[in-house]
């Protein structure tokens, strides 16, 4: 592809690509065989897309490609290299948190970004951080005891006393 | 056999785990050397005549492979056929039309394809393709569709696509019998399946001249469809279906597939072709609005005597399913109530909107909303209880359904479910806000699993015990996501003794997988889940004969668990599995079998007045909820809700805790914001920014209350719980708003300024 060039990280891998001013940076993923970040509606309203970078959890879809070079970029196949990311899809797997999977990755990514915060375990906080991604299918309960059951044992491990 | 090991455990498939990691591939996250990008060119108008289209210019554009319109398929006009294979008459299958020409039928409809070199240059080729129309009025309301001279949207010469009636009793007497009458109209919309994942796939020829189709689809059977529209023989087009993301019932009928085929047919290269999210919802179809009327008749104790509907299905531009959904509600129409004089009369019909087909309920949802809030008012009228009204009313084990006098044979867990979900919401809310009313809502319902037992249904599935001891399962079951593909490998797993990691399942295959039929019509644990167990069965019974034989023991006595055949009564004396397994070998007994489930089958009844079996059986549940209406800006808080439903052996237990969990929320978004609004034909909700489904923040933890009575006719007595789920939440909400604030909602969705 003819453009300007990029070089990115991507899940500790080094990138060195060429990219179009207004290929997004979703779209440069999935381009660079990256498919696990989804593609729902390109428009930042549904989150399927949504990857991490600077612990800030980003739709892709709403970023340029250009922006993100010289950026560190994680996506959920990264997870099973972080301890936290490893726990949540765990986590995910064991509470039934996942029927079709499509939004699964996306969720992943902003209930990582939600706990390296180290926050207080709350179902209702965790409702509010994940209210950017949509899922269809499992009416959302399954999902927050997963990221809940992860967020009190990492506030224990971090010395916090939990009740 | 004794208990189960892995049947209703809450044991994940290895699904999730390919899921969480990323590294499931759908449809779309497929690439091929050298393939194309496909796009769809649609109409502008909902109603126009297309007078010419112009392809030159998009043809000679650079990277342009073809373009392709009405005129380049081989047989643009055939049938909309759903994998049935019997005969069941020509009021069901409608005109499935490739692409528009003639008359344009709805906004959004296709007209013409591309393939090119990259998607930018597909899309410059579809601005550069010019179709000149003739605008027509279009009629856009089904009841001004249905009156003579009325616009015609298609070539025939009527709007009506489908009649059908139901009379039982004697519908003048019991009005006249009656001490109360109540008459209501209500209105549902146009709803969205809302999966994340859109229509897409991708398409090749291989060496020896088949179609393969990558695709998401919940029929591959459509293969057949599609080898009809290129004039191939069915046995030269293959389906390879990919886990979808979400299907609804909105990847019943085909999407992408016909026009990925004939792309890849006359460029002899490989196409993807991935719908945008607007292009989605302006393309595909809609949940069927309902006009419905009610009268119900009841006696002051509160037992109902007489009920007279009519329904009006708005079926958009084409017919698809909408005779099929249309029969189901007219079914469907006094839901799980024994009323002895009832006539329903039912009509779909066409009008210049986004065709409608089968969305999650499948024609359920709608008179529930209709009989739920009718039979809350007149429980108010009365002064009964809501669940009081329910229990004198509902229908129990042996009695018949009251429209088409259906038996119900199997265990009916009602008023059971009823009381148990009511009863679930437990002490009302403290509200310390005096802009908060609180109110609380019950409704009740009965849907179907499995398709209509005319439609002469079965599922075929395979089962290999290979010679270390793991098993392969192979069967064309499609899976949405619900956890269709495990759930063949739960029944295997316990069948067969062996740890559910030890069972490997391929899917969906249309040369490969014994065919299974449709994951629609919740019919996949009862109808493949039995194909399964009657395969498995067949195993296990052949690997224990030949272990009593070598143990010199009854076969009788004998079980198969932990890989072990063993003497159930002394477990010390026992065969390891794969030694049984060598054994089977060497004696030449073969250790898999490809196993076929029959429905129940009846003949086509008579439209006019449906009577008798048309379902297999039903699956019964009841939902309630607490909500918080705010009297100064009409928003409703939905704070509590429950959902009980009998399903008979739950197989796959977060599979099933998460449909009811997962189907409520479906269902409250229908509730209180889903509406695809459509003024004149024109979508104005193509996107999730206006398309409001429920997000984290919006919704209660459902609480899932299982009845397993073991009634099912599915695997262990298991039902179907898929659409079911959906369908009764929605009056909950409606008669919880009621008891909050006193304002009856009769038309869907229940937004802030009509109950303000």
């Amino acid at each position: 592809m003819e453009g300007y060039s990029l070089k990115l990280m991507v899940n500790g891998e080094k990138i060195d690509s060429t990219t179009k001013p207004e290929e997004s940076l979703l779209k440069f993923l999935r381009r660079n065989g990256f498919t696990e970040v989804k593609c729902g509606c390109e428009k930042g309203e549904c989150g399927t897309c949504t990857i991490i970078i600077d612990k800030k959890a980003i739709k892709s879809c709403l970023m340029l490609a250009l922006q993100a070079n010289g950026k560190e970029v994680w996506t959920v196949k990264g997870m099973e290299k972080q301890e936290l990311g490893r726990k949540l899809q765990e986590s995910f797997v064991n509470y039934g948190a996942i029927q079709c999977g499509f939004c699964t990755p996306g969720l992943i990514m902003v209930a990582k970004s939600y706990l390296d915060q180290d926050p207080i375990p709350d179902r209702e906080e965790i409702k509010k951080a994940i209210s950017g991604n949509l899922c269809r299918c499992t009416g959302y309960k399954k999902i927050v005891d997963a990221i809940y059951a992860v967020a009190v044992e990492n506030y224990k491990l971090e010395g916090g006393i939990y009740v | 056999m004794s208990e189960f090991k892995v049947v209703g455990k809450p044991m994940p498939g290895d699904d999730a785990w390919a899921k969480v990691r990323g590294d499931l591939k759908y449809a779309d996250d497929f690439s091929l050397p050298g393939m194309l990008y496909g796009k769809v060119l649609r109409s502008k108008y909902p109603a126009a005549r297309i007078i010419s289209i112009d392809t030159s210019r998009a043809e000679q554009l650079d990277g342009v492979h073809t373009v392709l319109t009405a005129r380049d398929v081989p047989n643009n006009e055939t049938l909309t056929r759903f994998g049935q294979s019997s005969e069941i008459g020509k009021g069901f299958e409608g005109l499935y039309r490739v692409l528009a020409d003639k008359k344009v039928r709805f906004m959004g409809e296709a007209i013409a394809l591309v393939a090119a070199k990259t998607e930018e240059m597909a899309e410059k080729a579809l601005d550069l393709i010019e179709v000149k129309y003739e605008p027509l009025p279009g009629v856009f309301d089904p009841i001004e569709a249905m009156k003579p001279g009325a616009y015609l949207v298609g070539e025939e010469v009527t709007n009506i696509v489908c009649e059908f009636g139901c009379n039982q009793g004697d519908l003048k007497k019991g009005f006249a019998e009656a001490e109360v009458i109540i008459e209501n109209t209500y209105k549902v919309p146009f709803v969205d399946h809302a999966y994340l994942e859109t229509e897409s796939g991708i398409a090749w020829i291989d060496d020896y001249d088949v179609i393969n189709i990558r695709v998401g689809s919940q029929v591959i059977e459509h293969f057949r469809d599609v080898a009809d529209v290129l004039g191939l023989p069915h046995n030269k087009v293959r389906y390879i279906g990919t886990m979808m993301g979400g299907g609804f019932g909105g990847k019943e009928d085909i999407t992408v597939e016909t026009y990925l085929a004939l792309l890849t047919w006359k460029t002899k290269k490989p196409v993807r072709l991935v719908y945008t999210r607007e292009e989605s919802i302006l393309s595909h179809s809609k949940r069927h609005p309902f006009v419905m009327k009610y009268k119900v008749g009841a006696k002051k104790n509160g037992k109902i005597v007489a009920l007279d509907v009519e329904f009006i299905a708005d079926a958009g531009g084409h017919i698809y399913l909408t005779p099929w959904v249309v029969l189901y509600t007219t079914i469907n129409a006094a839901g799980p109530y024994d009323i002895p004089n009832v006539r329903v009369k039912s009509y779909g019909v066409l009008t210049n909107n986004t065709f409608t087909s089968a969305c999650r309920g499948f024609g359920a949802p709608q008179p529930n909303v209709a009989y739920e809030s009718l039979i809350d008012e007149l429980s108010r009228k009365l002064n009964l209880d809501p669940l009081e009204i329910r229990r004198r009313n509902c229908l129990t084990t042996g009695k018949a359904l009251a429209t088409t006098g259906q038996v119900l044979k199997t265990y009916v867990a009602l008023p059971e479910v009823a009381e148990k979900a009511w009863a679930a919401l437990g002490e009302p809310a403290e509200g310390d806000d005096e802009n908060k009313k609180i109110g609380r809502g019950l409704a009740i319902g009965l849907m179907s699993y499995g398709r209509f037992t005319f439609l002469h249904d079965s599922s075929r599935s395979y089962v290999k015990l290979e010679s270390d001891g793991s098993v392969v399962v192979r069967s064309g079951i499609p899976d949405v996501g619900g956890g269709q593909a495990s759930l063949l490998c739960k029944i295997a797993a316990e069948e067969l003794g062996v740890p559910l990691s030890k069972v490997k399942i391929y899917i969906s295959d249309t040369a490969l997988t014994p065919l299974a039929g449709t994951t629609t019509a919740t019919r996949q644990t009862y109808m493949s889940g039995n194909a399964t167990l009657k395969a498995a069965r067949e195993i296990r019974k052949r690997v224990i004969n030949k272990a009593a034989e070598m143990l010199n023991v009854n076969s009788e006595k004998l079980d198969l668990i932990n890989e072990k055949v063993m003497v159930s009564y002394d477990s010390l004396q026992y065969l390891p599995l794969v030694e049984v397994i060598k054994a089977c070998n060497t004696a030449g007994i073969e250790l898999f079998c490809e196993a076929q489930f029959n429905a129940p089958f009846t003949i086509t009844p008579d439209l006019s007045n449906v009577r008798g079996m048309t379902f297999p059986d039903f699956t019964f549940g009841a939902q309630a909820v607490e909500i918080a209406v705010d009297t100064e800006t009409g928003q409703v808080e939905v704070l509590k809700l429950t959902t009980c439903y009998d399903v008979g052996k739950a197989i796959n237990l977060l599979s099933v805790e998460g449909q009811m969990e997962g189907g409520s929320i479906y269902g409250m978004g229908y509730a209180l914001t889903e509406e695809v609004i459509m003024e004149k034909g024109i979508t104005m909700t193509p996107s999730f920014a206006e398309y409001i489904i429920p997000t984290a923040v919006d919704v209660p933890d459902v609480k899932a209350i299982l009845v397993e009575s073991g009634g099912g006719l599915g695997p262990y007595g298991a039902k179907g719980i898929g659409e079911p789920a959906c369908s009764i939440i929605a009056p909950a909400i409606l008669n919880a708003i009621y008891d909050a604030v006193g304002v009856r909602i009769k038309d869907l969705p229940a937004t802030p300024e009509k109950i303000i």
